[in-house]
Order: structure tokens, then C-alpha cells, then sequence
């Protein structure tokens, strides 16, 4: 028994991190399905009528749907401009490559907040009116550091040699980069846009100060959590939850499937 | 995680026309970087050193370079900043003793259940973290699980209560940021070559000593990457102290907040900024610098 314990102990512990992982997402789901009224705070019994109806709570939609549209716009942009800065830092020497990575860093080591205040001090200086264009600069400007680690890293993990090999069977450069390294690098840049997608969507902080008064998902449930927060919030927080989970399995079984169709062709 | 796998980088060698390749690419993601990070923060410097004008409307500020705003608002809010830092550093280590183990039972222990169990420590991340802090406060609270458990079998006493208590909001910090301890602690344990552990086992080490002197300092750049991407965000957080604390647990980021929206008083809320940026740069170099690790940035 006690060699048992001793053996499996690590195991154990990694258990029980994921059961206080998973406390507050289990909470979030089964409050989803409690027929609450308005304060969705005592459990009062089971129904699916939130889940039918996740429209419910006044407002609730439009701050999801906002957030959707805020989400979409800054990974598109934070995607392209991040991954351009990527290929040139990997890709190439240049002077003022030291000052671009600390550039790159200082974002991901600054606080939100200060991203935030100082953000919104400057539109309000400008005199421009904080609402849905300025909440999608403020995420693209803290997303484009995260996806350059990201895309970053996956180019640095690239094998030289494939690209060696396409140059000594005459591949022009622009083949080589079109056929060659892009696809390479692709696992990454999809990791650094789901990576995006996922920051600004979650984004209350920075969101808060630059959004004026665009409501968005995060912004609606902090307001709402004075009072309770509405049984619709946790259908969405839980939905969310499930369709995420389901895309990452999904590629998960995707690749390790090529991976394996790869293996038995040669 | 991202943060453990940069660095090293492979230069080729461009022609000519090549040379202004970088600097196209490299050119609309930093102006916007410049335009929205650098300039505010600028910005943000200049109003941290204004002062009401005299007889103006509330929000109205001209520039005097009155730099004593700063020990002004460090001194008014001496408490919270100290308070973060310490709540930052007690969800550090939390964070760290959880996730290290957590890590290390993925990258050896899983077999081939390690992407499922990775899937698993970036699942909860998909739900709203408002909506679990929120369920944080639900489950510590006077009607929640927590609390009964420990009544009944009389571990607190029945006037004792865990909801908006500086515990509460370090719990809270602590489940918040645990991810991105775990996952660059994962990428380095991952990247270490078994076949050194195994050597240190062949020279008569036993399992502890390996640990001590192999494993752990090889994976020394995930603990650092972790710490700072747990650290950073802990120290100028608010939501959690705001969702599971009372007004004792206040802490700068509170401050901030509520200078700038309640107060409008933007030279203080910029000078505290300041200072919060400063300390928290001030910690990471030395850090780094101590831990030895340069291969972050």
C-alpha cells in the first residue's frame, strides 16, 4: 500500500490540480442549468429552459456578439501583423533586432491595466471616443506579441534542410516559402490565432477602458455579478467551453491521424 | 509557453534586394506596436505630472511636471502596492508548488495520454475566467460546499467564513494564472533529454539527486517563464481582489481603476501606472539576471 502511494504519489497530486482546475468550470455548467429566475446564485432545481433559451437575459447577445466581432477583427489583424514579425526575426539578421524583441516583450511584461489606462488616456487626449474600433486596437496591440513567440517559436523548430532541399531542386525562393516553409509554419500560425482569439475574447481589463459604452461577454457578466450573474452567462461561458474543447480534440485527432497516414507511407 | 521555445533564431544570409526584406515585414505590426504601446505610455508619462487647473471642471489638468505627484500617490497607496506584490508572490508559489508536479507528472508519467492531459490544463481557460472567478466566490461563500464541509466537521468554527478574506482572493489569483505557470514548466521538462536523467541514474544517483541536480536546473527556464507570466499579471490584477475580496484586500490595480473612472484623476492613476510598470520591470531584470536565463527575451 505504502509503496503503491510512494509510487503513484505524483500521479495523485496531478489529479487532484486537474479536480481544482475543473471545480469552478463543473460550477459554471451546472448553474447553467438551474431554474434561477434572475439571481442564479442558489441552486433551486434542474432545467433545460437557459439552454434553449440563451437570449434570455436582456443584452446578454449583443455583448456575445460583440465580442465574437471584436475577437474575428483583432486575430485577423494581430495574426498577420504578428506572424510578418515572426519570419523576420527568424528568417532574417538585421540592424535593431534587439530593440524589435524587446519591443515584443514589453507588452507581455506590462500590466493590463497600464495597457489599458494608458491607452484610453491617449484617445481621450486625441479626443476620440472610446467604443468598438478602439476596443479592437487596444486587443490587436496586446495579441501581436503572443503570436510572435508563438509563430517565433515554430519557425525556429523548423529543419533547415527542407529548405535546402527545395533550393537544390530549383525551387525559387517564393516557391520554396509558398510550398515549403508556409505549411511547415501553419500548425503555428493556427496556434497563435486560436491563441489570439481566445485573449481577446476573454479580455475584461483593457476591454473595460477602451470600449466606452460597446458592451461586451466579459463586460456584461462583470456588471452583471453585482446582482447575480444570469443563468444565460453560464450557457455561454459553458457552450463556449464545449465548442473549444471539441475543436481541440478534433485537430488533436486530425494530426496524430496524418501523422499516422505519413508513417505508413514510407 | 510560447515564451520558453524562443531564441534561438536561424539567419540566412539575404542579397541585395533582400535587405529591406525585414524591415517591410517588420514594419506595420511595430508601427502599430508604436502607435498604441509606446506613444500611450508616453502619453501616459506627460499626464503623470499634471495638476488640476485651478477653478476648472473635474477631468481638467494642465502640465507643471509637479513631480512629486509620484510620492504623493505612492505614499496614499503605500499599503495596496505592498499588498499586491505580496499577493502576487504567495499566487507565484502557490502556483508553482501546483503546477510543477502537475507538469512534470504530464511530460513523464502520461504516456500516451500526455496531449489529452495538455488539452486539459488549457481546457478551463475556455470558459470566461469572470464566470469561474465568480463560481469561486459562489463555492467559498457562506452557502457554498466549502464552508459547509468544513462547519460540519467543525475544522472552522461557525463565525469563521472564507468569502472577501485576502485568502479567498489569493485562491482566486492562484487558479486564474496556473496555466501559464504550467505550461512553459511543461515545455522545458518536455525538451530534456531522457537519456541525461538516465546517465545521472547509471552514475549512482538516486531519484532525488537527479531531480536536484539534473531535471530541475534543466528545466530551470520554464520555472522562470513561468514565475513572470504568473507574476505580471497577479500584481496588477484587480478583478479577483475585487469579485472575492472586501475593502481591506484592495490592491493597486483597484486603485488605478477607480482613480481613473470614479475619481477622473488621471495624473494620479498615471503615476501609479508608472510606478507599478517600473517595479515590476525593476523585478523581472533582476530576476532573469539572477536565474540566468536570457533566453526570454
Amino acid at each position: 500500500m505504502t509503496r503503491w502511494l510512494s509510487k503513484n504519489l505524483i500521479r495523485i497530486y496531478a489529479a487532484l490540480a486537474f479536480i481544482y482546475l475543473f471545480i469552478p468550470v463543473a460550477y459554471t455548467m451546472a448553474f447553467s442549468f438551474n431554474d434561477s429566475g434572475k439571481r442564479n446564485l442558489i441552486w433551486q432545481g434542474f432545467t433545460f429552459k437557459n439552454w434553449l433559451n440563451p437570449c434570455g437575459a436582456p443584452e446578454v447577445c449583443t455583448a456575445l456578439g460583440n465580442s465574437i466581432k471584436i475577437g474575428f477583427l483583432a486575430t485577423l489583424f494581430s495574426t498577420i501583423l504578428g506572424t510578418m514579425i515572426a519570419f523576420a526575426l527568424g528568417r532574417y539578421s538585421f540592424r535593431g533586432r534587439n530593440t524589435t524583441n524587446l519591443l515584443i516583450f514589453l507588452p507581455m511584461a506590462t500590466p493590463e491595466i497600464v495597457l489599458g489606462a494608458s491607452l484610453l488616456a491617449m484617445f481621450l487626449n486625441l479626443g476620440i471616443n472610446p467604443g468598438f474600433w478602439t476596443t479592437v486596437i487596444a486587443h490587436v496591440m496586446f495579441c501581436i506579441s503572443f503570436v510572435v513567440v508563438t509563430v517565433k517559436a515554430r519557425i525556429a523548430s523548423l529543419d533547415p534542410k527542407l529548405e535546402e532541399a527545395a533550393r537544390d531542386l530549383y525551387a525559387t525562393e517564393w516557391q520554396t516559402f509558398r510550398r515549403v516553409t508556409l505549411p511547415l509554419v501553419a500548425p503555428g500560425i493556427a496556434a497563435a490565432a486560436l491563441l489570439a482569439f481566445s485573449l481577446s475574447f476573454d479580455d475584461f481589463i483593457i476591454t473595460n477602458f477602451n470600449s466606452g459604452t460597446v458592451n461586451t461577454f466579459p463586460k456584461f457578466v462583470w456588471v452583471s455579478s453585482a446582482r447575480g450573474v444570469p443563468a444565460q452567462a453560464n450557457v455561454i461561458g459553458s457552450a463556449m467551453f464545449l465548442i473549444a474543447l471539441a475543436i481541440v480534440i478534433s485537430a488533436q485527432i486530425y494530426s496524430s491521424a496524418k501523422a499516422r497516414r505519413l508513417q505508413k507511407k514510407h | 509557453m510560447a515564451f520558453a521555445h524562443a531564441g534561438t533564431a536561424t539567419a540566412s544570409k539575404p542579397g541585395r534586394a533582400g535587405m529591406r526584406i525585414p524591415y517591410l515585414l517588420l514594419l506595420p505590426g511595430l508601427l502599430w506596436l508604436l502607435l498604441f504601446f509606446v506613444l500611450p505610455l508616453i502619453n501616459l508619462a506627460e499626464t503623470s505630472t499634471k495638476t488640476p487647473i485651478a477653478g476648472g471642471e473635474t477631468g481638467a489638468y494642465e502640465q507643471t511636471f509637479r513631480l512629486q505627484n509620484y510620492v504623493d500617490a505612492f505614499s496614499e497607496n503605500s499599503a495596496q502596492f505592498s499588498r499586491s506584490f505580496i499577493y502576487a508572490l504567495l499566487a507565484t508559489v502557490l502556483a508553482l508548488a501546483i503546477s510543477y508536479p502537475l507538469a512534470y507528472a504530464i511530460a513523464f508519467k502520461s504516456g500516451k495520454y500526455k496531449n489529452i492531459l495538455l488539452v486539459l490544463v488549457i481546457a478551463p481557460f475556455f470558459t470566461s475566467f469572470l464566470l469561474r472567478t465568480i463560481a469561486w466566490k459562489q463555492i467559498l461563500g457562506e452557502e457554498g460546499p466549502v464552508i459547509s464541509i468544513l462547519r460540519t466537521f467543525h475544522l472552522i468554527g461557525a463565525d469563521t467564513s472564507i468569502t472577501a478574506t485576502a485568502l479567498a482572493v489569493i485562491t482566486g489569483m492562484t487558479y486564474n494564472f496556473l496555466p501559464f505557470m504550467t505550461l512553459p514548466i511543461y515545455a522545458s521538462l518536455e525538451r530534456i533529454d531522457p537519456r541525461l536523467m538516465e546517465a545521472s541514474g547509471d552514475l549512482y544517483a538516486n531519484g532525488l539527486t537527479t531531480f536536484r541536480r539534473v531535471t530541475f536546473p534543466l528545466s530551470m527556464p520554464g520555472v522562470v517563464a513561468g514565475t513572470l507570466l504568473t507574476f505580471i499579471p497577479a500584481a496588477g490584477d484587480y478583478v479577483n481582489a475585487q469579485i472575492l475580496g472586501n475593502p481591506t484586500t484592495k490592491m493597486i490595480g483597484n486603485v488605478i481603476d477607480s482613480r481613473f473612472f470614479r475619481i477622473v484623476d488621471y495624473p494620479t492613476a498615471a503615476a501609479l501606472s508608472f510606478t507599478l510598470m517600473a517595479a515590476i520591470l525593476i523585478l523581472i531584470t533582476v530576476y532573469i539576471r539572477r536565474a540566468g536565463t536570457d533566453e526570454l527575451i
